[in-house]
Formats: structure tokens, C-alpha cells, sequence
């Protein structure tokens, strides 16, 4: 299944990346390349296999549920390209 | 006199402790060094004044008669993944750089985000009075392996400088081949430990997942990802990694399990040990030179008393396919975060929406190799291919796992080649991701696997007329949290080939 250029699109809209025209293109002979090597996974019968999604770890630990001091706000904002006085600013995306 | 630089961390370390030694002078020594090796480029950020002042809290704490830790006044350099609160981290991205209002100032380390907490391993570190003296250069997001994804310029190999030095770990391994430090972390998704380790003559060890916290590391793929040491010798790679190692409420995937002994099993003997010898990692692709180098260091194990058998690992090829799904799904989502709103870059005009800011942002931060590996695991997650292509690799790394539990069965260890080919030329594969990938082809299914790994340097190749003799390293692999049993095998390897020396280019 060969990836066309619809598909670049569509991917590089879910992944919110704004392509140049010649990046589409080299994405999708890459990804073309990448994924006809992959396809050799499709050689193996893993009807009976399960999926491994995680190894070593055992399960999730519990712990107390227990205030503690967090990130003080000023901290957390002060890497921001741009804040407001109370948050994060972002452009306004509600219409008016 | 030796080189202060040249010591082994213990014995760097008793010196500063017994006062013979200053943390300052050592400091001094490797800020020197750095500033003579610039050409390498090792490091993005050399936290000099930093660096300067904790080896000052180091002597003084001694001064006032107190007991100095396990790393004392011993120069560390950080790989830039991890966070550090008083120097930048970039993760050799220009998504991490921070540009002033209205998207004035540079995008370089120096305007590098600041992060608001140390990763636990570096906070390891200073608690045990070692001195970061800097943040070292890698594939941009562990990316690559070769470093020439990073954004800031590839580090280049002491043993050759026309030659990469491996990656995604790049810097790490070049700033303790050249004696810029000690010891440094790195972290191993991969390989980006092991095979950088192998090109540039070091140690570097992966531990087994769950080993070590990832708290504090940027993440790329979470259930592979871990933080481990490089060393220019075993047993200083073995301290590092009792520092750093052990449970950690910040990570939940850390293991509840006694860290081992990892200095003490550098001398143990190894007599008895079983070591399996799988046919997989020997056949076509593998440079003639390296595997010669690889199976008299197997032979060397032999002599010491270690049974060597042969075995199989026969879904060894599917490694790179299962990883390369697996690896760029989990980043396709962790490397969502950067978004242009809490941190780093941020491309806006006037007339910008949320979702043209996000898609200039990224766009315009992220590297082709970054933006290739989010496309593609994005693809392979989204609706329609999810099946064929992720749940398809997540039964192969079942498959892959077993391999190694079957193995681990009738042997203790397993011996391989950490790298088919010695350091290779920068442009050689920078315009192929695929060629790229298989550098990775034995490093790969241990990190599927969760399983304990480490390259230790064995007889480097013959120079030829069209290249000097270059590192080979042996990978030794045993099962989760074995690490002792690595550590005792990579030592007995070392007493018998020796100590490489430091690179000409240094």
C-alpha cells in the first residue's frame, strides 16, 4: 500500500506539521522507501503471538494521595515564548 | 605524572576525597581540555561558572571535615536530553531554543530552554559530588546514528575526525574518548549508547529497562528509553551506574529492585559463565575486520574459562522493521508537546491561529529526520493501518522477546559484534534513512527486548591505506537486570586486551 500524496497531507495534518512543497515530496518517497522495507513484518504468522507493549513493569504503583508542593506558577511560566499575566497566551481561536 | 584526565573515576575520586587532589584543579583541567577540543564538538553548552562553583561547594564540604561521595570532583558531561536546572537543554533541536518577543534571538544552545527540574540522574550525580561540566551534542531528539541530525553541527570521532562518531548519544562518547570528562550519561533507545561507545573506543552500558529513571529525559519512545553511562573503563561505567540507578517515585516504570553490585562484579571471575553465540549477527553485512576483532575477544573469554556455544536468535532480522514502528509511533505522540505555547520556539504573525501556529512551529523547529520519524508514526497509528502496521510490530517484539528468553535458558550471557561496520564517513548515510537504520541492526532487538546490554572495546581494526585503525567494541547482552554479569565479563575482556588509549586527535 503505497503512500500517496493525499496521505502525506492527511498524516502532516494530524501531526500539525506545515510541510513546504518539496518536503511533501521528499516525505513521500521516504516514507514510501520506509515502509516497503517494513512490510517484511507481514512475512511472519502472528496470529497466536500477543502484543508486548510494555516490558519489565510489573504494574502501576500505588502511593498516598497526599498534597505536595507543586511547580510555582511564575516557574512554570517563565520558559513561555509569551505569556499573559495569569497563563500561557495563545492566539485567540474562539470567533467573535 | 598523569593526567588527572587520564585516571579511572575511583581513583579520581579517593584522590579528592584524601585531599591530594582538588575538585577545582580537576575542574579546571577539563574545562582546558574542552576549550582544546572545540573542533570536536562534543558539547553544546559548557557550564563553566556552574561547573566552577559546585567543584568550590565540593572542596569547601571537605574543608569543613565532611565525607566527600562516590563521585567526588569527577568531570561528567550530560547528554543534552536530560534536564538540567542551571544549563540549557536542547535535545539538539531548534524547538528548544528560546527566541525573545517578537521572535528576536538566536536559535543556539546558548538561548537553550531552561529546564525547572533536574532529571533524577543528574540529581544523582550532584549527591554524589560529581561536576557537570557540560551538555553534550547527539541526533537531534536521539535521533540518528551518526549525530548529523543534530542542529548544531555533528560532534566528529577523536580516532578520525573526517569520521561520525556514532549516535544518537554522539557527544557523551566523544567527550570521554577525548578525556573531556570522565564519565558521562547517555541514554539508549536503540543503541544510541552501545554503538557511539563501539565507534569512538569507550564503555557504554544500556541498562536493562526499568534500571535507571527516565524522569527528567526527554522522552522519545517510553518503553524503550533508558539514561546509562559512558566510561574509558569498565569499572568506572560500573559506578556510574550504581549511582544512578534504583527506583524513583517520579517514574512509574522504574523497578522496585536492590541496585546490584556493579564495582564489586568487575572482579569477579568468570569461570563457568555460559555465553551464547548467535549465528545471526555473523553472517552478511558484517565488516570482515570487526568480526575477527569480535571473535578473539570471544576466544579471550574462552581462555579465562567461559563456555561458548553457539545459538539462535532467528527473528534477529526483524528487528529494525518491529523498531522502526514501534519507535517513531511512541514519538509521533510524545514529541506532541511541543507546541509553541509553554516552551521553546514559537512561530506567530499577527494574523496566526492556534493551528498555523502549531504547524509553523513545528515545522520550522524540527529537523527532516524528526519530522520524517512523526510522520511516519503518526501513519502507523492512524485509523486504517493501525492494525497492519503497530499491532502487527508489537507481536514481532513478542517474537523478538522470546528469541531471548528461549536463549536465556542454557546461557548466561550472549557475545556479539555492538556495530557491523567501525565509525563511518560523514554524507555516507546522512541521505539514506535506511541505510542509517541498519547501522542499528544489532543493537536494536535488546532494546525491544528490555534486556541489560554494554560495548566494551576490543581489538581495534588493522589500518588500512584508506583508513587508520578504528574502535571495534564487543557487545555483551544478558538478561534483565544481569548487569553484574556484564559488568564481570567486560572487565575480564578488558584485562586481557588492555585499556585503549586515548585518541591520537587529543
Amino acid at each position: 500500500m503505497a503512500i500517496t500524496r493525499d496521505n502525506v497531507l492527511h498524516v502532516a495534518k494530524l501531526a500539525r506539521l506545515e510541510l513546504t512543497e518539496t518536503e511533501i515530496d521528499t516525505m513521500q518517497r521516504d516514507l514510501n522507501g520506509i515502509l516497503e522495507y517494513v512490510n517484511q513484518l507481514s512475512q511472519l504468522d502472528t496470529s497466536n503471538v500477543p502484543p508486548t507493549t510494555q516490558v519489565a513493569v510489573v504494574a502501576a504503583p500505588f502511593r498516598a494521595d497526599v498534597p505536595h508542593v507543586s511547580v510555582p506558577h511564575d516557574l512554570a511560566l517563565s520558559q513561555a515564548p509569551r505569556s499573559s499575566s495569569d497563563g500561557f497566551a495563545v492566539p485567540a481561536f474562539v470567533d467573535e | 605524572m598523569t593526567d588527572v584526565l587520564d585516571l579511572s573515576i575511583a581513583d579520581l575520586a579517593s584522590q579528592v576525597q584524601k585531599g591530594a587532589l582538588t575538585a577545582r584543579s580537576v575542574t579546571e583541567a577539563a574545562l582546558a581540555r574542552i576549550d582544546q577540543t572545540r573542533d570536536l564538538n562534543a558539547l553544546l553548552y559548557v557550564a563553566r561558572d556552574a561547573a566552577l562553583a559546585a567543584a568550590d561547594a565540593v572542596d569547601a564540604k571537605r574543608a569543613r571535615g565532611e565525607a566527600l561521595g562516590k563521585l567526588a570532583g569527577v568531570p561528567i558531561a550530560i547528554k543534552d536530553a536530560l534536564c538540567t536546572t542551571d544549563a540549557p537543554t536542547t535535545c539538539a533541536s531548534k524547538i528548544l531554543t528560546r527566541v525573545g518577543e517578537g521572535n528576536t534571538g538566536g536559535t543556539d544552545p546558548e538561548h537553550g530552554f531552561r529546564p525547572p527540574y533536574d532529571a533524577t540522574v543528574v540529581a544523582r550525580l550532584r549527591a554524589a559530588d560529581a561536576i557537570l561540566i557540560g551538555k553534550a551534542n547527539m541526533d537531534e531528539f536521539a535521533m540518528g546514528s551518526s549525530g548529523e541530525n543534530s542542529a548544531f553541527g555533528p560532534s566528529r570521532n577523536p580516532w578520525d575526525k573526517t569520521r561520525t562518531a556514532g549516535g544518537s548519544s554522539s557527544g557523551s562518547a566523544v567527550a570521554v574518548a577525548a578525556g573531556l570528562a570522565l564519565g558521562s550519561l547517555g541514554s539508549d533507545t536503540g543503541g544510541s549508547i552501545r554503538q557511539p561507545a563501539a565507534l569512538c573506543g569507550v564503555v557504554g552500558v544500556k541498562p536493562s529497562y526499568g534500571r535507571v529513571s527516565r524522569y527528567g529525559l526527554v522522552a522519545f519512545a517510553s518503553s524503550l528509553d533508558q539514561v546509562g553511562p559512558f566510561a574509558r573503563d569498565v569499572k568506572s561505567a560500573a559506578r556510574l551506574l550504581e549511582v544512578i540507578s534504583g527506583r524513583d517515585p517520579l517514574d512509574s516504570t522504574s523497578a522496585e529492585l536492590p541496585v546490584g553490585e556493579y564495582e564489586a562484579a568487575c572482579s569477579r571471575d568468570v569461570k563457568g559463565l555460559r555465553i551464547g553465540i548467535p549465528e545471526e549477527y555473523f553472517g552478511e553485512g558484517l565488516d570482515p575486520a570487526i568480526a575477527e576483532s569480535v571473535r578473539s575477544a570471544i576466544a579471550q573469554l574462552e581462555q579465562a574459562g567461559c563456555t561458548v556455544k553457539p545459538v539462535s536468535l532467528p527473528h534477529t532480522s526483524y528487528g529494525i522493521a518491529t523498531y522502526y514502528i514501534l519507535a517513531t509511533a511512541e514519538a509521533s505522540s510524545n514529541l506532541a508537546r511541543f507546541d509553541g505555547v509553554r516552551f521553546g520556539l514559537r512561530i506567530e504573525t499577527a494574523k496566526s491561529d492556534l493551528t498555523s501556529l502549531y504547524g509553523k512551529t513545528r515545522n520550522a523547529g524540527f529537523g527532516a529526520e524528526v519530522k520524517r520519524r512523526i510522520l511516519l508514526g503518526t501513519y502507523v497509528l492512524s485509523a486504517g493501518y493501525y492494525d497492519a502496521y503497530y499491532k502487527k510490530a508489537q507481536r514481532v517484539r513478542t517474537l523478538i522477546k522470546r528469541d531471548f528468553d528461549q536463549v536465556f535458558e542454557s546461557v548466561d550471557a550472549i557475545a556479539v559484534p555492538t556495530s557491523p561496520t567501525p565509525a563511518f564517513r560523514f554524507g555516507e548515510k546522512v541521505d539514506n534513512p535506511l541505510a542509517m537504520y541498519l547501522a542499528d541492526v544489532f543493537t536494536l532487538p535488546a532494546s525491544l527486548a528490555g534486556i541489560a546490554g554494554l560495548s566494551v572495546p576490543c581489538a581495534p581494526t588493522p589500518a588500512t591505506a584508506s583508513q587508520p585503525s578504528l574502535p571495534v567494541g564487543l557487545q555483551l547482552l544478558g538478561p534483565a537486570f544481569a548487569e553484574e554479569r556484564l559488568f564481570s565479563l567486560a572487565a575480564e575482556v578488558e584485562r586481557r586486551m588492555g585499556k585503549v588509549p586515548r585518541p591520537p586527535a587529543s
